[in-house]
C-alpha cells in the first residue's frame, strides 16, 4: 500500500483537484485524475517532505472555522486601519511569541495563517529556542495577539501531535 | 451561452453586492501600499485582498454561475484555495529578506537575531 501510495492525503487532494478542475465525476476522469495524483505522488516521493500524522481529526473543522472568523475580524480592523492611517498614525511593530510546535507541517501551516490572515506577518522562527518572531499592524492588542497565536499553536498540537 | 439578463433579481442583486465589496475591499488592500508608512506595515495590506477581496469575488462568480446553468459550479474553490496558500509564501519570504537586509545595514527599530524581547515568557 505505501509504495503504491506514499502520500494517500496528497493522493486525495489532488484526485479532488482534478475532478473539480474538470468539473465531472464521470468514470473517465476519474481513472484519468487516479492516475495524474498517484504519479504525481511517487514524484513527490523525491522531494522528501516531512512525514506527519493527523491525530485528531474532529478538532480540524473548529481549527478551520476559527480561522475564518479571525480571517473576517482582521480584515475588518485592518480596513479600518489603512483608511484612518492619514489621520491617526499607524502604531505597527515587532512581537516574539515562544511557541511549542515540533512537527514541520504544522509550523508550515501555521505560517500560513498567520500571514493570510491581515494584520499579523510571520517573519522568522527560531527553532533552537522556539521563539517565533512577527509583525503586527495593530502592537497595541499585544496580548491579544499572543493569545490568539498561542491558541493556534495549541490547536495544531493537538491535530498534529 | 447563458446572458447575465436571465439572472433573476435576488441572485443579481447578491452578485452585484459580493462584486462590490471584494472589489472595494482589493481597492482598500492596495490603497494600503500606499498609505502604510513602512515596509514591514506594508506586508499586511495584500493580504486583505488577496483573503477578503478574492473570497467575496470567487463567492459572487459561483454564485452567478450556478444560478445561470442550475447547477453547482465549485472550481473557483480552488482559485481562493491556492490564493491563500501562495501569498504568505511570498510574503514571508519578502519579510524575512527585508529583515536580512535590515540587520546587516544595522538599521535601527529591528529585533537583533537570537535576542528574546524582555517581558518574553
Amino acid at each position: 500500500m505505501r509504495t503504491w501510495f506514499p502520500y494517500p492525503l496528497l493522493s486525495i487532494a489532488l484526485l479532488l483537484m482534478w475532478l473539480l478542475l474538470s468539473q465531472s465525476v464521470t468514470p473517465g476522469s476519474i481513472v484519468l485524475g487516479l492516475v495524474v495524483s498517484t504519479v504525481l505522488a511517487w514524484v513527490t516521493l523525491n522531494l522528501q517532505p516531512a512525514r506527519s500524522r493527523l491525530h485528531r481529526w474532529s478538532r480540524i473543522a473548529g481549527f478551520i472555522l476559527r480561522v475564518v472568523g479571525d480571517v473576517i475580524r482582521s480584515n475588518i480592523a485592518v480596513t479600518l486601519i489603512i483608511l484612518r492611517a492619514g489621520r491617526r498614525p499607524v502604531n505597527a511593530g515587532f512581537m516574539t511569541v515562544s511557541l511549542d510546535l515540533d512537527d514541520e507541517n504544522a509550523l508550515a501551516l501555521l505560517a500560513c495563517v498567520v500571514t493570510a490572515t491581515p494584520g499579523t506577518a510571520w517573519l522568522e522562527y527560531d527553532r533552537r529556542q522556539k521563539i517565533l518572531l512577527f509583525h503586527v499592524l495593530d502592537i497595541e492588542n499585544e496580548d491579544l495577539w499572543r493569545k490568539t497565536i498561542t491558541r493556534y499553536a495549541a490547536d495544531l498540537k493537538e491535530i498534529f501531535e | 451561452m447563458s446572458h447575465l439578463t436571465d439572472l433573476p433579481p435576488w441572485a443579481a442583486l447578491l452578485v452585484c453586492g459580493l462584486m462590490l465589496v471584494g472589489a472595494a475591499t482589493t481597492l482598500i488592500g492596495s490603497l494600503g501600499l500606499l498609505r502604510l508608512p513602512d515596509f514591514y506595515a506594508r506586508l499586511h495590506a495584500p493580504t486583505i485582498a488577496t483573503s477578503g477581496g478574492t473570497i467575496l469575488l470567487c463567492l459572487a462568480s459561483i454564485l452567478c454561475f450556478a444560478v445561470l446553468q442550475s447547477r453547482w459550479v465549485f472550481h473557483e474553490v480552488l482559485i481562493i484555495f491556492f490564493v491563500t496558500v501562495t501569498t504568505p509564501v511570498t510574503l514571508m519570504l519578502l519579510g524575512q529578506a527585508t529583515l536580512y537586509r535590515d540587520r546587516f545595514e544595522e538599521q535601527q527599530g529591528v529585533p537583533r537575531k537570537q535576542k528574546p524581547a524582555p517581558g518574553e515568557e
